[in-house]
């Protein structure tokens, strides 16, 4: 048997990064993420790997595209203010098509807000931070040993899609320690991206064979030369002002998430075999929606947790399989209602859709949410 | 007791280690086999300000992670001893620095008033452990785990060369409980 280890959030991530091959961080410490940059700059030397503090976070997502493209797997760790600084090179790096994992450890905003406070208010910015239609696949994990094992599958999106990847934790999962059994790093499936190298004339730097959406990467600064750049460009990665050309890219690039979301896109449920209502949440607030959902159901009431552990793309195929069992849907986010507006969309009015969200920096209990569970079902006998 | 959640709170000003105390607990309760979660809150300071860090300890999986109504608490400050023993459990543990004063309305019968800061200041010798003996002090008190457990979770969060000084915080701060008041407030857990 494994050996149990006490293990922070922050630490598990690093820990699982590593596991996936992540040899290069470069970041700005900021709270609650620190222990993130803190870890790198402990284990990454251990395993041969660089870490460097920059100074801001703009410098950090740009040492992280120039690593990549250099063929390393490489990752940023920041919170919401260092998040907002790097989108402009999120979006270059989905233009350019250079995979990374950008880990954002959510803290209450707007602004610098309350710096230790938990919060999900990055939930909408994580796919819409950065300006023009970009492909986006964010993940968000609940507990210590799935930052571990969630951040591999993050870091296998990455490299297989050719795309940065939104890690979005939480302060409360970041800062919380649990005893976790770490998996055998000999038993994790780990992707890399497919390399080309010295293809000759005919095969160019972003060329993508019929039928496909992701070209092999050629590692910038070994054998041939080509261009990388954020404007919209030709297979030879120089800009183009074909409006034809510049469609073609900019459709592949969504395609590549969107023809693959079954591929991309997982759920957690607990308990939703026979319920009638659905507690829909993600990430830390999920510790105190399972207790809400097993004190209802030691009370003989029919609820169940759905958790989008992929929160972007949004997983509507498998709670629009849910639909027609239930008569109620209760949203739990700390936030003013952001995932909220992704499960009114797939529900479509077909259900009553409740929310208990938070933006003062506490955390919403297990009995805030039994309340709300109580208060709804009461509505609905009024109506 | 048969209790599932022991919620336990740790509370003084940045910079005296709260922080790691709750997290040796937690250590040594994975040691022994049991659930637990361990989480902090703290201001933007990195001293002074107030500091709060929380470990759970259950036989069951543990899911929500935040202690509401602490079963013990410890406060090494004024500002923490009356912010915190407001919100304690029916039959809470309170453990204080004996230079603090006890709030009015909390249970006399079920604090524990001892010189914490002192003893680590004039006995080991060194301010910096008053976590150190806590921790001694509180295991002697609640009887949550066995000694050569609980100086294996202090070994794994202490810099190499300072075990015999850590050993010696412990042992100072167990010596602080009298046996009677250990057998009041021994807990079973698991």
């Amino acid at each position: 048997m494994a050996k149990t280890v006490l293990m922070q959030g922050n630490e598990a991530a690093v820990e699982g990064a590593l596991a996936a091959g992540m040899r290069f961080f470069a970041g700005y410490p900021i709270t609650p993420s620190t222990e993130i940059a803190e870890a790198c700059a402990l284990r990454l030397p251990q395993e041969g790997g660089k870490f460097i503090q920059m100074e801001d976070e703009l410098a950090s997502i740009a040492a992280v595209l120039g690593a990549s493209a250099a063929g390393m797997k490489a990752m940023t760790a920041t919170s919401g203010p260092g998040f907002s600084l790097m989108q402009e090179n999120i979006g270059y790096g989905a233009m350019a098509e250079i995979p990374c994992v950008i880990i954002d450890v959510q803290r209450a905003g707007p602004s610098t807000g309350l710096p230790t406070s938990p919060s999900q208010g990055d939930y909408m910015q994580a796919k819409w931070g950065t300006h023009g239609d970009h492909p986006v696949i964010a993940l968000s994990p609940a507990t210590v040993l799935e930052c571990y094992t969630l951040i591999v599958r993050a870091f296998n999106l990455a490299e297989k899609y050719r795309t940065p990847v939104i890690f979005l934790m939480d302060e409360i999962v970041g800062h919380m320690r649990e005893g976790i059994e770490l998996p055998d790093p000999n038993r994790l499936i780990i992707n890399h991206r497919k390399m080309s190298f010295h293809d000759g004339a005919n095969k160019q730097c972003y060329y993508v064979p019929e039928g496909k959406y992701v070209p092999a990467m050629k590692p910038f600064g070994q054998g041939e030369r080509y261009n990388i750049t954020g404007l919209a460009h030709d297979e030879s990665g120089f800009p183009v002002n074909s409006s034809e050309i510049a469609g073609k890219l900019i459709t592949r690039l969504l395609d590549k998430v969107e023809k693959n979301v079954d591929d991309i896109t997982r759920v957690e449920e607990y308990a939703m075999d026979d319920a009638e209502t659905a507690v829909v949440c993600f990430g830390g607030t999920t510790r105190a929606v399972m207790d809400a959902v097993l004190a209802a159901r030691a009370d003989g009431k029919k609820v169940g947790m759905f958790r989008p552990i992929t929160v972007w793309p949004f997983p509507e195929k498998q709670l629009l399989a849910r639909l027609p069992q239930l008569k109620r849907i209760l949203m739990v986010e700390h936030n003013h209602g952001q995932m909220l507006l992704e499960v009114q969309r797939t529900v479509g009015g077909t259900l009553p859709v409740d929310f208990l969200g938070r933006v003062d920096g506490t955390v919403i209990s297990p009995s805030d949410i039994l309340a709300k569970l109580n208060e709804t079902e009461g509505q609905s006998h009024a109506e | 007791m048969g209790k599932k959640r022991y919620e336990m709170r740790f509370a003084g000003s940045g910079g005296q280690g709260v922080i790691l105390a709750s997290v040796i607990l937690a250590e040594a309760a994975v040691i022994s086999g049991l659930y637990t979660v361990q989480s902090q809150a703290y201001g933007p300071e990195a001293r002074g300000g107030v500091s709060k860090a929380e470990t759970i300890l259950s036989s069951e999986k543990i899911w929500y992670s935040k202690v509401t109504h602490p079963d013990f608490l410890l406060a090494l400050t004024q500002a923490s001893l009356d912010a915190y023993t407001k919100t304690l459990a029916d039959g809470a543990v309170v453990m204080m620095d004996d230079s603090l004063t006890l709030p009015k309305g909390v249970d006399r019968s079920r604090v524990i008033s001892i010189p914490i800061l002192r003893a680590a200041k004039e006995e080991v010798g060194k301010a910096f452990t008053a976590n150190i003996v806590a921790v001694g002090a509180i295991n002697a008190a609640l009887r949550l785990f066995k000694d050569d457990i609980l100086l294996e979770a202090v070994r794994r969060h202490i810099p190499a060369g300072t075990e015999e000084i850590n050993k010696k915080a412990l042992d100072i701060g167990a010596a602080l409980i009298p046996q009677e008041q250990a057998d009041v407030f021994a807990q079973k857990l698991g």
